[in-house]
Protein backbone atom coordinates (compact mmCIF):
# COMPACT_ATOMS: atom_id res chain seq x y z
CA UNK A 1 0.00 0.00 0.00
CA UNK A 2 3.00 2.36 0.15
CA UNK A 3 3.64 4.74 -2.13
CA UNK A 4 5.42 8.01 -3.44
CA UNK A 5 3.06 10.18 -5.24
CA UNK A 6 -1.05 10.74 -4.62
CA UNK A 7 -2.84 13.24 -6.23
CA UNK A 8 -2.64 16.75 -4.58
CA UNK A 9 -5.75 18.84 -3.24
CA UNK A 10 -6.29 20.63 -6.40
CA UNK A 11 -6.69 17.34 -8.53
CA UNK A 12 -8.98 16.15 -5.36
CA UNK A 13 -10.85 19.14 -5.02
CA UNK A 14 -11.11 19.31 -9.12
CA UNK A 15 -12.44 15.62 -9.29
CA UNK A 16 -15.06 16.48 -6.27
CA UNK A 17 -16.46 19.14 -8.32
CA UNK A 18 -16.53 17.06 -11.14
CA UNK A 19 -18.41 14.25 -9.70
CA UNK A 20 -20.86 17.34 -8.20
CA UNK A 21 -21.20 18.19 -11.92
CA UNK A 22 -21.78 14.94 -13.41
CA UNK A 23 -24.57 14.39 -10.79
CA UNK A 24 -26.36 17.56 -10.96
CA UNK A 25 -25.87 16.29 -15.11
CA UNK A 26 -27.75 13.41 -14.72
CA UNK A 27 -30.43 15.36 -12.59
CA UNK A 28 -31.09 17.57 -15.76
CA UNK A 29 -31.29 14.33 -17.74
CA UNK A 30 -33.78 12.50 -15.50
CA UNK A 31 -36.54 15.07 -16.37
CA UNK A 32 -35.95 15.02 -20.29
CA UNK A 33 -38.63 13.15 -22.28
CA UNK A 34 -35.83 11.12 -23.63
CA UNK A 35 -36.82 7.17 -24.17
CA UNK A 36 -35.91 4.49 -21.36
CA UNK A 37 -33.33 2.67 -23.35
CA UNK A 38 -31.50 6.15 -24.31
CA UNK A 39 -31.92 7.81 -20.98
CA UNK A 40 -30.58 3.67 -19.25
CA UNK A 41 -27.61 3.93 -21.47
CA UNK A 42 -26.35 8.16 -20.65
CA UNK A 43 -27.19 7.54 -17.37
CA UNK A 44 -25.35 4.15 -16.92
CA UNK A 45 -21.80 6.00 -18.94
CA UNK A 46 -21.98 8.59 -17.15
CA UNK A 47 -22.24 6.74 -13.98
CA UNK A 48 -19.42 4.56 -15.04
CA UNK A 49 -17.45 7.93 -15.36
CA UNK A 50 -17.68 8.33 -11.72
CA UNK A 51 -17.06 5.32 -10.63
CA UNK A 52 -13.89 5.48 -12.57
CA UNK A 53 -13.12 8.98 -11.72
CA UNK A 54 -13.47 7.63 -7.48
CA UNK A 55 -11.45 4.39 -8.05
CA UNK A 56 -8.46 6.45 -10.16
CA UNK A 57 -8.21 9.27 -7.47
CA UNK A 58 -10.05 8.50 -4.77
CA UNK A 59 -9.18 5.03 -4.04
CA UNK A 60 -5.85 5.89 -5.97
CA UNK A 61 -5.46 3.19 -7.73
CA UNK A 62 -3.79 5.54 -10.80
CA UNK A 63 -0.86 5.66 -8.22
CA UNK A 64 -0.62 2.27 -7.58
CA UNK A 65 1.33 -0.59 -9.48
CA UNK A 66 -0.35 -1.37 -12.94
CA UNK A 67 -0.43 -4.98 -11.70
CA UNK A 68 -3.17 -4.26 -9.45
CA UNK A 69 -4.99 -2.70 -11.82
CA UNK A 70 -4.86 -5.67 -14.28
CA UNK A 71 -5.24 -8.35 -11.40
CA UNK A 72 -8.75 -6.71 -10.28
CA UNK A 73 -10.32 -4.80 -12.82
CA UNK A 74 -10.47 -6.94 -16.68
CA UNK A 75 -11.97 -9.81 -13.88
CA UNK A 76 -14.64 -7.58 -12.57
CA UNK A 77 -15.97 -6.09 -16.30
CA UNK A 78 -15.94 -10.06 -17.26
CA UNK A 79 -18.29 -11.04 -14.74
CA UNK A 80 -20.62 -7.78 -15.22
CA UNK A 81 -20.04 -8.64 -18.67
CA UNK A 82 -21.36 -12.78 -18.05
CA UNK A 83 -24.24 -11.08 -15.79
CA UNK A 84 -25.99 -9.57 -18.83
CA UNK A 85 -26.90 -12.43 -20.14
CA UNK A 86 -29.96 -12.91 -17.75
CA UNK A 87 -31.32 -9.87 -19.77
CA UNK A 88 -32.57 -11.83 -22.63
CA UNK A 89 -34.57 -13.96 -20.63
CA UNK A 90 -35.93 -10.73 -18.84
CA UNK A 91 -37.08 -8.94 -22.65
CA UNK A 92 -38.39 -12.59 -23.13
CA UNK A 93 -40.40 -12.51 -20.49
CA UNK A 94 -41.87 -8.55 -21.43
CA UNK A 95 -42.53 -9.92 -24.99
CA UNK A 96 -44.24 -13.49 -23.95
CA UNK A 97 -46.40 -11.22 -21.40
CA UNK A 98 -47.21 -9.36 -24.37
CA UNK A 99 -48.57 -11.95 -26.54
CA UNK A 100 -50.85 -12.93 -23.37
CA UNK A 101 -52.61 -9.54 -23.27
CA UNK B 1 -9.24 -4.70 0.87
CA UNK B 2 -9.22 -4.51 -2.64
CA UNK B 3 -10.05 -8.11 -3.10
CA UNK B 4 -13.33 -7.67 -0.39
CA UNK B 5 -14.59 -4.58 -2.66
CA UNK B 6 -14.22 -6.60 -5.94
CA UNK B 7 -16.00 -9.43 -4.09
CA UNK B 8 -18.84 -6.66 -2.84
CA UNK B 9 -18.88 -5.23 -6.23
CA UNK B 10 -20.04 -8.20 -7.81
CA UNK B 11 -22.77 -8.88 -4.74
CA UNK B 12 -23.86 -5.36 -5.25
CA UNK B 13 -24.05 -5.66 -9.06
CA UNK B 14 -25.83 -9.12 -8.65
CA UNK B 15 -28.58 -7.23 -6.64
CA UNK B 16 -28.28 -4.68 -9.41
CA UNK B 17 -28.77 -6.65 -12.46
CA UNK B 18 -31.80 -8.55 -10.19
CA UNK B 19 -33.69 -5.10 -10.42
CA UNK B 20 -33.15 -4.41 -13.83
CA UNK B 21 -34.33 -8.06 -14.72
CA UNK B 22 -37.78 -7.98 -12.79
CA UNK B 23 -37.81 -4.17 -13.86
CA UNK B 24 -37.45 -4.91 -17.46
CA UNK B 25 -39.81 -8.34 -17.40
CA UNK B 26 -42.81 -6.19 -15.15
CA UNK B 27 -45.43 -4.62 -16.90
CA UNK B 28 -46.43 -1.59 -14.52
CA UNK B 29 -43.01 -0.92 -12.78
CA UNK B 30 -44.10 1.68 -10.38
CA UNK B 31 -42.13 5.00 -10.84
CA UNK B 32 -42.88 6.71 -7.14
CA UNK B 33 -40.50 9.08 -7.15
CA UNK B 34 -41.76 12.89 -6.90
CA UNK B 35 -39.58 16.00 -7.31
CA UNK B 36 -38.87 16.21 -2.97
CA UNK B 37 -37.64 12.54 -3.15
CA UNK B 38 -35.22 13.50 -6.08
CA UNK B 39 -34.06 16.46 -3.73
CA UNK B 40 -33.83 14.01 -1.11
CA UNK B 41 -31.69 11.04 -3.08
CA UNK B 42 -29.48 14.35 -4.49
CA UNK B 43 -28.65 15.92 -0.68
CA UNK B 44 -27.80 12.49 -0.56
CA UNK B 45 -25.41 11.89 -3.50
CA UNK B 46 -24.06 15.11 -2.65
CA UNK B 47 -23.34 14.27 1.04
CA UNK B 48 -21.72 10.95 0.32
CA UNK B 49 -19.39 12.52 -2.24
CA UNK B 50 -18.53 15.15 -0.01
CA UNK B 51 -17.76 12.34 2.66
CA UNK B 52 -15.44 11.01 0.28
CA UNK B 53 -13.48 13.92 -0.25
CA UNK B 54 -13.01 13.94 3.83
CA UNK B 55 -12.11 10.76 3.92
CA UNK B 56 -8.67 11.42 0.92
CA UNK B 57 -8.08 14.27 2.94
CA UNK B 58 -8.14 11.96 6.54
CA UNK B 59 -5.59 9.21 4.93
CA UNK B 60 -3.31 12.52 3.65
CA UNK B 61 -3.21 13.72 7.45
CA UNK B 62 -2.17 10.00 8.77
CA UNK B 63 0.29 9.74 6.02
CA UNK B 64 1.75 12.97 7.29
CA UNK B 65 1.35 11.34 10.99
CA UNK B 66 -1.07 14.38 12.10
CA UNK B 67 -3.52 12.54 14.61
CA UNK B 68 -5.45 15.06 15.81
CA UNK B 69 -6.34 16.11 11.90
CA UNK B 70 -6.94 12.57 10.82
CA UNK B 71 -9.33 11.62 13.56
CA UNK B 72 -10.59 15.13 12.88
CA UNK B 73 -11.37 14.18 9.17
CA UNK B 74 -12.64 10.77 9.87
CA UNK B 75 -15.35 11.86 12.35
CA UNK B 76 -16.28 14.28 9.77
CA UNK B 77 -16.41 11.17 7.10
CA UNK B 78 -18.35 9.45 9.83
CA UNK B 79 -20.78 12.38 10.50
CA UNK B 80 -21.56 12.50 6.58
CA UNK B 81 -22.37 8.57 6.51
CA UNK B 82 -24.49 9.25 9.63
CA UNK B 83 -26.48 12.00 7.64
CA UNK B 84 -27.00 10.29 4.57
CA UNK B 85 -28.56 7.24 7.20
CA UNK B 86 -30.68 9.63 8.57
CA UNK B 87 -32.01 10.83 5.41
CA UNK B 88 -32.36 7.78 4.11
CA UNK B 89 -34.52 6.20 6.81
CA UNK B 90 -36.75 9.35 6.54
CA UNK B 91 -37.37 8.39 3.13
CA UNK B 92 -37.94 4.92 4.01
CA UNK B 93 -40.89 5.82 7.06
CA UNK B 94 -42.06 7.92 3.54
CA UNK B 95 -42.58 5.04 1.59
CA UNK B 96 -43.74 2.61 4.27
CA UNK B 97 -46.57 5.41 5.26
CA UNK B 98 -47.60 5.63 1.55
CA UNK B 99 -47.96 1.82 1.65
CA UNK B 100 -45.07 0.20 0.62
CA UNK B 101 -44.74 -3.11 1.57
CA UNK B 102 -41.79 -5.98 0.42
CA UNK B 103 -44.56 -7.59 -1.84
CA UNK B 104 -47.10 -5.00 -1.92
CA UNK B 105 -47.11 -1.77 -2.88
CA UNK B 106 -50.18 0.86 -4.20
CA UNK B 107 -48.94 1.58 -7.45
CA UNK B 108 -47.97 -1.21 -9.82
CA UNK B 109 -45.54 -4.18 -9.92
CA UNK B 110 -45.73 -5.75 -6.28
CA UNK B 111 -42.19 -7.06 -6.53
CA UNK B 112 -40.93 -2.96 -6.20
CA UNK B 113 -40.78 -3.10 -3.08
CA UNK B 114 -38.58 -5.94 -2.25
CA UNK B 115 -36.38 -4.67 -5.19
CA UNK B 116 -36.03 -1.17 -3.70
CA UNK B 117 -35.71 -2.38 0.21
CA UNK B 118 -33.30 -5.07 -1.09
CA UNK B 119 -31.14 -3.03 -2.50
CA UNK B 120 -30.67 0.45 -1.02
CA UNK B 121 -30.96 -1.84 2.66
CA UNK B 122 -27.65 -3.37 1.65
CA UNK B 123 -26.49 -0.13 0.88
CA UNK B 124 -27.63 1.52 4.00
CA UNK B 125 -26.28 -1.60 5.62
CA UNK B 126 -22.52 -0.63 4.17
CA UNK B 127 -23.13 3.02 5.44
CA UNK B 128 -23.77 1.92 8.94
CA UNK B 129 -20.61 -0.53 9.08
CA UNK B 130 -18.51 2.08 7.64
CA UNK B 131 -19.47 4.19 10.09
CA UNK B 132 -18.61 2.53 12.75
CA UNK B 133 -15.52 1.00 10.90
CA UNK B 134 -14.90 4.95 10.66
CA UNK B 135 -15.06 5.38 14.44
CA UNK B 136 -13.25 2.57 15.04
CA UNK B 137 -10.58 3.34 13.07
CA UNK B 138 -10.38 6.95 14.54
CA UNK B 139 -10.08 5.61 18.10
CA UNK B 140 -7.64 3.21 17.60
CA UNK B 141 -5.26 5.60 15.29
CA UNK B 142 -5.56 8.03 18.04
CA UNK B 143 -4.43 5.70 20.80
CA UNK B 144 -1.97 4.96 17.97
CA UNK B 145 -3.24 1.26 17.81
CA UNK B 146 -3.81 1.47 13.69
CA UNK B 147 -1.41 2.55 11.37
CA UNK B 148 -1.60 5.19 8.75
CA UNK B 149 -2.05 2.32 6.40
CA UNK B 150 -5.08 1.34 8.83
CA UNK B 151 -6.39 4.25 8.13
CA UNK B 152 -5.84 4.46 4.27
CA UNK B 153 -7.43 0.85 3.85
CA UNK B 154 -10.63 1.92 5.90
CA UNK B 155 -10.74 4.83 3.00
CA UNK B 156 -10.86 2.24 0.28
CA UNK B 157 -13.89 0.43 2.01
CA UNK B 158 -15.71 4.29 2.06
CA UNK B 159 -14.75 5.17 -1.30
CA UNK B 160 -16.25 1.97 -2.77
CA UNK B 161 -19.31 2.41 -0.77
CA UNK B 162 -19.59 5.85 -2.37
CA UNK B 163 -19.03 3.96 -5.40
CA UNK B 164 -21.76 1.73 -5.56
CA UNK B 165 -24.44 4.43 -4.32
CA UNK B 166 -23.48 6.17 -8.09
CA UNK B 167 -25.24 3.39 -9.78
CA UNK B 168 -28.01 3.06 -7.43
CA UNK B 169 -29.16 7.00 -7.20
CA UNK B 170 -29.10 7.03 -11.25
CA UNK B 171 -30.91 3.61 -11.21
CA UNK B 172 -33.59 4.05 -8.77
CA UNK B 173 -33.99 7.32 -8.27
CA UNK B 174 -33.78 8.98 -11.41
CA UNK B 175 -35.32 6.21 -13.47
CA UNK B 176 -38.28 6.11 -11.30
CA UNK B 177 -38.45 9.99 -11.50
CA UNK B 178 -42.03 11.07 -11.75
CA UNK B 179 -41.65 12.92 -15.21
CA UNK B 180 -44.65 15.30 -16.28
Amino acid sequence: MEHAETAGNKIIFSVWFGLLGLTVLELILAYQELPLETMLTVLMVLSVVKAALIIAYFMHLRYELPSLFVTLIPALVFVLIMMTAIFADSSRLAHMRSLLE
Amino acid sequence: MWLFIVSDAITFSAVIFAYGYLRLASAAWPRPFETPSIANATVMTFVLLSSSVAMVLAVRASSLGKVSGAVGWLVATALGGVVFDVLHIREWLGLIAEGVRPFHNPWGTPMFGAAFFTMTGLHMLHVTIGVIYLLIIAVGFQRRKFSAVDVEVSGLYWHFVDLVWMFIFPLVYLLSAKTA
